[in-house]
């Protein structure tokens, strides 16, 4: 697998594309708990897309560093941006629905976690899920 | 996909059969509401045993379910949450803080027996 792309625009994007993360991470040999780890940071970053962006996708990606492998996910849209990462990345910190949980709570599940965004431009946040040693 | 409500006697039990979209969790809430005030229903359980994740628009509507029904007094049970998810749910910072649960349906409708029987044998202590 190069990649593999999903278009993030409606709720039904949202619960595929966290289908679609749980199986390219149980191909890369992560199992247990850590897939529901990968498929709940998903459904929170790709809702976000849906909520703030209205549409924008999510790319799947296979890695290796450290002698792991790994599932790096970057989740792109074309929205109005983050004025405020810093804020947006706070427990609590909501400006729709939801429990403000989205960004810090996906950042807590995955190993990696990295924002990039500018308002007016998008967003662009990408998070890597490491496997075990092989 | 709709989630089925089931009714059984005085409770209502919803049983989650798959990954549902927010829109699905969203009609469930209301479809359940609803239905506690057509049957008068004492009590619902919501069995998410199959439930691929609990993230947090799904934990607020879970929330949201439980405070409506309570409104409308009846009890809410959340059974079946799997380990990994209880796992997940605790690292994303997630409680469903107010609602009851329990390990599977059957003590799930075991509960809200224990509790209905409670409330019954206070009323008539206070002769009603």
């Amino acid at each position: 697998m190069d990649a593999e792309m999903i278009i993030i625009d409606s709720d039904a994007g949202v619960m595929c594309a966290r289908q679609k993360g749980r199986e390219l991470a149980m191909a890369i040999g992560i199992s247990g708990s850590d897939l529901t780890l990968i498929a709940t940071a998903i459904s929170e970053i790709a809702r976000n897309i849906v909520q703030y962006a209205g549409q924008g996708e999510i790319e799947f990606r296979f890695v290796e560093g450290r002698g792991k492998r790994g599932l790096l996910i970057i989740a792109r849209d074309h929205g109005p941006g983050i004025a405020n990462i810093g804020q947006a990345m706070q427990d609590g910190f909501s400006t729709s629905k939801g429990m403000g949980l989205g960004l810090s709570g996906a950042k807590r599940l995955m190993d990696d976690f990295e924002i990039v965004s500018e308002v007016g431009k998008g967003t662009t946040i990408s998070m890597v899920k490491w496997g075990r040693s092989s | 996909m709709d989630v089925p409500i089931l009714k059984q006697g005085d409770y209502l039990i919803a049983s989650i059969l798959g990954a549902l979209t927010d829109t699905a969790l969203t009609r469930l809430q209301e479809n359940l509401v609803r239905s506690v005030r057509k049957y008068r229903s004492k009590g619902v359980v919501i069995d998410v045993t199959v439930l691929d994740v609990m993230d947090s628009f799904a934990a607020r509507t879970l929330r949201a379910i439980t405070i409506m029904t309570r409104l409308l007094g009846a009890r809410v049970v959340i059974v079946g949450i799997q380990p990994e998810i209880a796992f997940s749910m605790v690292q994303l910072g997630l409680n469903l803080e107010g609602a009851l649960t329990a390990l599977d349906l059957e003590d799930g409708l075991a509960m809200l027996k224990t509790a209905d029987t409670k409330e019954q044998d206070r009323l008539r202590r206070h002769g009603r």
